[in-house]
């Protein structure tokens, strides 16, 4: 009797839909990812505090970048920490994350029971990429949303003064750091790539995440070199400070075009090396 | 010596190329390093045998059963899976088809039965609404049901081999390939997993089972291939196999007459006629059993026993690779 078990065939949207479902529960499951995402949180809680309890003092009001600001407006401790995590911090959780998507599961050996399932590997590759992509805008969730509340709670919340000099009302302010939030994340779509490819060349997680730090790592340092200013448009990380332009009165949206432009083309390109090489290796794991 | 040539395709059961749940032709895979892992090999899997693929270690078993299953692309030749061609057929076939790939993986941190149910919720051609069911059903069919909500980091070997088993049973399934199922498994669980195959035959399942201990599924295999060096040195129905290994006759006799029994063994035109105590063997041949016993009486010499005894599969494939069967490359 159980041994039929036929007429069934479900649509494959919704077996589309239950595999993401699937991997989406591995991926915000699992402890280690859980434990990246209260890392970042705990980015602007620390920096609150910090600043929550030396705004009296004769440092008070000073810092790099945003982080003067802070506290006269929490709305900018969102920004802060969004600026204190991009060099390292962020680059780190999205290369685990990324990195660890298909070689995680090729050293685990769990890869080769999958496609025998089977799973076609297209399939396979365009499910670890979302799973790797949300993850990716939890991280910055996770930052926005802790920063938010903690900038509420110590330093409240009002309208915010721009980088010119002029006053706009809170809700433009929000809308203004949801913007930033918006284009941070999206700026991480093409590390998601680079670390979904490099996860693609080797069963050792370890070393797709690790590559892929480093290549956000070198992207910035090259970007400072003057001598190569030539190719520095074309870095993963050249525009990624461009958040800084919702902060203007005028946003330049050409400046926020290129850069979500530069992410889309490095995307197109690593998700092609990363179909091609998947769809092709041998999978001896 | 006399060197058995590999059973030709027409004598694998009888069975058409039609009737064949595995068809490889030259089948062969060379790795980048430039090693033959797998040489050419015609492998015929007759619908409904319980197939025992065996081989030594590193004799190219699980790159074969690989490129089967799709994972590994041949270097050349081509494989046949349920009739449809690998990989390219994966998606139409592999649904029909449950596989137990070089040991067992898993998500240690996940339990069995989340295990099981991530690899059913990858599966698009699978019902949703029979997935924990059929969990369940396949969790006990192996004997693991009490330990089904434990982490598998926490499964012993044994244990963890019973998943592998269970996730292959998810559904039902045409054709099983079993790569060493026994790995790890005690008696109990080796006595188990023989039984499970049958069971699974009896069904009408296709079973392709590997090891590299000949003696574990020997018993329940209906054809054997034996893998060495990268070749499939002799594949067919077991009993034809065995059948045609050289027999030898094994007299007893009081010590007085070993050197009588020799003689006479020798004077019917037997060779290799050998004595070890009180007991003469020689190689059997053609002649019939009765006539070596009819002789001996005739001779007037005890004859205190006679057994006909055919080589075991194993001194066969000793024969074949002039190496032990447990020996790594």
């Amino acid at each position: 009797m159980s041994l039929v078990d036929l007429p069934e065939a479900p649509s494959t949207r919704g077996a589309l839909g239950r595999l993401a479902r699937s991997e989406l529960r591995l991926v915000f499951g699992r402890r280690r990812n859980i434990v990246l995402l209260i890392g970042l949180a705990l980015v602007p809680l620390v920096l609150g505090l910090v600043l929550f309890l030396t705004q009296d003092s004769a440092l008070g009001g000073q810092g790099p970048g945003f982080i003067g600001n802070v506290t006269g407006n929490g709305l900018f401790l969102v920004v802060a920490a969004l600026f204190i995590c991009l060099p390292f911090l962020l680059p780190l959780t999205i290369g685990i994350a990324s990195g660890d998507s298909v070689a995680g599961e090729a050293s685990a050996g769990t890869l080769r029971y999958l496609l025998v399932v089977p799973v076609s590997r297209t399939r396979l590759l365009g499910v670890k990429a979302l799973g790797a992509l949300l993850f990716a805008g939890a991280a910055v969730l996770s930052i926005a949303v802790v920063g938010l509340v903690a900038g509420a709670v110590f330093f409240g919340l009002r309208d915010i003064t721009l980088l010119s000099g002029t006053t706009v009302p809170l809700l433009d302010g929000v809308v203004r750091v949801a913007g930033i939030v918006a284009y941070v994340g999206l700026s991480m779509t093409g590390l998601v790539a680079v670390g979904l490819f490099f996860s693609t060349l080797t069963e050792v997680p370890v070393g797709a995440m690790a590559a892929t730090v480093v290549v956000a790592i070198v992207s910035g340092v090259l970007d400072q070199l003057p001598a190569l200013h030539v190719i520095a448009p074309a870095l993963l990380t050249h525009h990624w400070l461009g958040f800084a332009e919702f902060l203007r009165l005028e946003p330049d949206w050409g400046v926020l075009g290129q850069g979500l432009t530069l992410q889309a083309a490095w995307v197109a390109i690593f998700g092609a090396l990363a179909w091609s090489r998947f769809t092709t290796a041998d999978v001896s794991s | 010596m006399t060197e058995p040539l590999p059973v030709p395709a027409s004598s694998t059961g009888g069975a058409g190329t039609g009737d064949l749940a595995i068809r490889t032709e030259r089948l062969t895979k060379q790795f980048r390093s430039g090693q033959v892992a797998v040489d050419g090999i015609d492998l015929h899997v007759p619908r409904g045998a319980v197939y025992g693929f065996l081989g030594p270690n590193g004799s190219g078993k699980t790159t074969t059963i690989r490129m089967l299953l799709g994972l590994v692309r041949p270097t050349s030749g081509h494989a046949e899976l349920l009739g449809g061609r690998m990989p390219e057929a994966g998606l139409d076939v592999l649904p029909r088809v449950g596989a137990l790939v070089e040991g067992p993986a898993f998500h240690p941190y996940l339990t069995g039965r989340a295990n099981l149910a991530r690899l059913d919720a990858s599966d698009a051609t699978a019902n949703p609404r029979t997935s924990r069911r059929r969990s369940d059903e396949a969790l006990e069919r192996v004997g693991l049901s009490a330990a089904a909500s434990k982490p598998y980091r926490q499964y012993s070997l044994g244990m963890k081999q019973r998943l592998g088993l269970a996730a292959a049973l998810l559904r039902p399934r045409e054709l099983l390939v079993l790569d060493e199922p026994t790995n790890g498994l005690d008696p109990q669980g080796t006595r188990e997993v023989r039984h499970l195959v049958r069971e699974l035959a009896d069904g009408g399942s296709t079973v392709l089972v590997s090891s590299h201990l000949l003696a574990e599924i020997e018993q329940v295999c209906s054809h054997i291939g034996i893998m060495g060096r990268g070749r499939l040195l002799l594949q067919g129905d077991r009993g034809e196999l065995t059948a045609r290994g050289a027999a030898r006759v094994l007299v007893q006799t009081s010590s007085d007459h070993v050197a009588a029994v020799a003689e006479v063994l020798a004077a019917l035109g037997m060779a290799e006629v050998s004595v070890e105590g009180t007991t003469v063997t020689a190689l059997l041949d053609d002649t019939p059993p009765e006539k070596v016993s009819a002789a001996i009486v005739h001779a007037g010499v005890d004859l205190l026993g006679l057994e006909v005894r055919r080589p075991n599969l194993e001194q066969i494939f000793v024969e074949l690779t002039g190496e032990g069967f447990d020996v790594a490359r």
